[in-house]
């Protein structure tokens, strides 16, 4: 079943210099339960997509089309946890600010942190956390609207490369756990190919798709294992060839 | 339990604040001591450079004839006020301006030119208008710390992260909770050294205005001083003055820092 659907994007900016086309002929369909990454080149207009279809950011033209009963989270680049509020209170942000901070909301966001390891940190500041801590709040604090879609931009940019494996396997897991549909950004490809079902490959600006890659692996299991793969490596080519990095 | 070296590494800290402790009361003493030496020996001339002892008798005969208390509650009082309302209308006004960018655009180079005129030129202006009283004197203080308040807290809220606030909007939130929620809470610092720089810029603008007129404070008793050339109590009203700043100042240093302790 479709969750959403997008035909003919555009998004053009509008600066006192400039005109830039960043976005243009965009169009898919993400079915419910598929994990799709995004890469690209860096600047060629990722967030920008992102960011129209949360409805932050207006599209010139084109069609976004949501079912009715379906909700959009938006996980943003790095991971925005607010230095001043605790570990729950970050995760009760988005049910704060639409007054649903009932028991059973607070309860469910409680059990989420129990389940994911944050059970001793719950009345901890963010600066206490360690990077992949941080990442699993902030999936959290997203999850605790709980949205059907999840959009995550570039959601371990701000991680080295150790952490970086190790969080993107947690993220994986619980995003699969909870059994959500889920958009990603990111430019780096390994992690693409180890995470998604479909990995979009975007061109230069205005980015246009370039190639849409069902990833077929041969025992598909936790991103970890998944670079281990045997056709990882032919995946990585593929699509090491269609992104034009000399810019 | 701590290692030997780590035991050592902390000894060795306390021993060096210690020093500069030591060394900085020191100076102080040195400096009175050499003062009361010249002074004593007749070396400078007490009239003209006054002398610690001098300095303490003047404090003791203003507290027992002229109600030295009066005077320098008046000065605290007029300039915490000013402080206050300072405060208070810069970060309201910088709150407007952030809310409307339309406003920021149009008042921005108003606040450009009110910010490097030396308010002290506007003083005459503002007494005749006001009156000699102590209001005027509490407006020259409000002037002088309410334009720097509004444009280094209008900073701090449009630098708010880009980010943060796409995930306030993500979330479903309106304008006033972005800035409830995000933009005031993240600018709590830049909102406090904004306080501290206006806790002395509300003092400057109270002496200035002491000076211009006025039936009581300490810039009162340091004006009084030159006019009967009585260089005792000028020196005397600079010292006052000094001990006054710096209790104010490190009052808003330790609302600093409980307000900080809070976050962590
Ligand atoms: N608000 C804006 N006004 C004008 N131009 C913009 C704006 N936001 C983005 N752009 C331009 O649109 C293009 C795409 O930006 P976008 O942030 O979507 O790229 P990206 O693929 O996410 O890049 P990165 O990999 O660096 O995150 C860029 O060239 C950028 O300069
Ligand atoms: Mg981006």
């Amino acid at each position: 079943m479709s969750v959403l659907k997008i035909k003919d994007l555009r998004k053009t900016y509008h600066t006192k210099k400039d005109e830039i086309l960043a976005v243009d002929n965009f169009s898919f369909e993400l079915n419910e339960g598929e994990f799709v990454a995004i890469v690209g080149p860096s600047g060629c207009g990722k967030s920008t997509i992102l960011q129209m279809i949360c409805g932050l950011d207006k599209k010139s033209s084109g069609e976004i089309e949501v079912p009715l009963n379906i909700k959009i989270g938006f996980m943003p680049q790095g991971d925005s946890l607010f230095e001043w509020r605790n570990v729950l209170k970050n995760c009760l942000l988005g049910l704060e600010l639409t007054n649903n901070v009932t028991k059973e909301n607070k309860e469910y966001v409680l059990n989420l942190l129990k389940t994911y390891g944050l059970k001793d940190f719950i009345h901890a500041h963010p600066n206490n956390l360690s990077g992949g801590m941080r990442q699993r709040v902030s999936l959290i604090r997203t999850l605790a609207t709980k949205p059907d879609i999840l959009l995550l931009d570039e959601p371990f940019s701000a991680l080295d490369y150790q952490s970086r494996l190790a969080v993107s396997d947690d993220v994986y897991k619980i995003i699969k756990k909870e059994k959500k549909s889920a958009i990603m950004v990111t430019h780096d490809i390994s992690e693409a190919i180890s995470m998604a079902n479909k990995v979009i490959v975007l061109s230069n600006r205005p980015c246009t798709i370039k190639n849409i890659y069902n990833i077929e692996l041969e025992n598909k299991s936790t991103p970890i294992n998944n670079r281990k793969d045997k056709k990882f490596a032919y995946y990585y080519d593929l699509i090491w060839k269609d992104i034009d990095y000399h810019v | 339990m701590y290692s030997k070296e780590h035991k050592d590494y902390l000894k060795k800290i306390k021993l060096h604040n210690l020093l500069v402790k030591i060394s900085q009361i020191f100076i102080l003493v040195f400096f009175l001591v050499i003062w009361q030496f010249l002074a004593s020996t007749e070396r400078i001339n007490t009239f003209i450079f006054s002398s610690p002892f001098k300095v303490f008798e003047t404090i003791i005969s203003l507290y027992q004839n002229d109600d030295l208390i009066h005077h320098i509650w008046v000065t605290v009082y007029e300039t915490l006020v000013g402080f206050g309302l300072g405060c208070l209308i810069g970060i309201t006004i910088a709150s407007i301006l952030w809310a409307n960018k339309f406003l920021f655009k149009v008042f921005d180079p108003y606040l450009t030119i009110l910010n490097s005129l030396p308010k002290v030129a506007l003083g005459p202006i503002i007494i005749i208008w006001g009156g000699a009283n102590a209001t005027s004197i509490i407006i020259m203080a409000l002037l002088i710390s309410v334009i720097i308040t509004i444009i280094s807290v209008h900073q701090g809220f449009t630098n708010t992260d880009e980010n943060k606030i796409r995930l306030m909007k993500s979330l479903g939130a309106n304008k006033w909770q972005i800035f409830s929620k995000l933009v005031f809470p993240s600018n709590i610092g830049t909102i406090m050294s904004a306080v501290k720089v206006n806790i002395s810029m509300s003092l400057i603008g109270v002496i200035m205005g002491e000076f211009l007129t006025s039936k009581a404070g300490i810039g009162h008793l340091i004006m009084y001083g030159s006019q009967v050339f009585n260089l005792n109590l000028i020196i005397t009203g600079v010292f006052i003055l000094c001990i006054v700043a710096s209790i104010m100042y490190y009052g808003v240093v330790l609302l600093e820092k409980k307000i900080n302790s809070k976050w962590d």
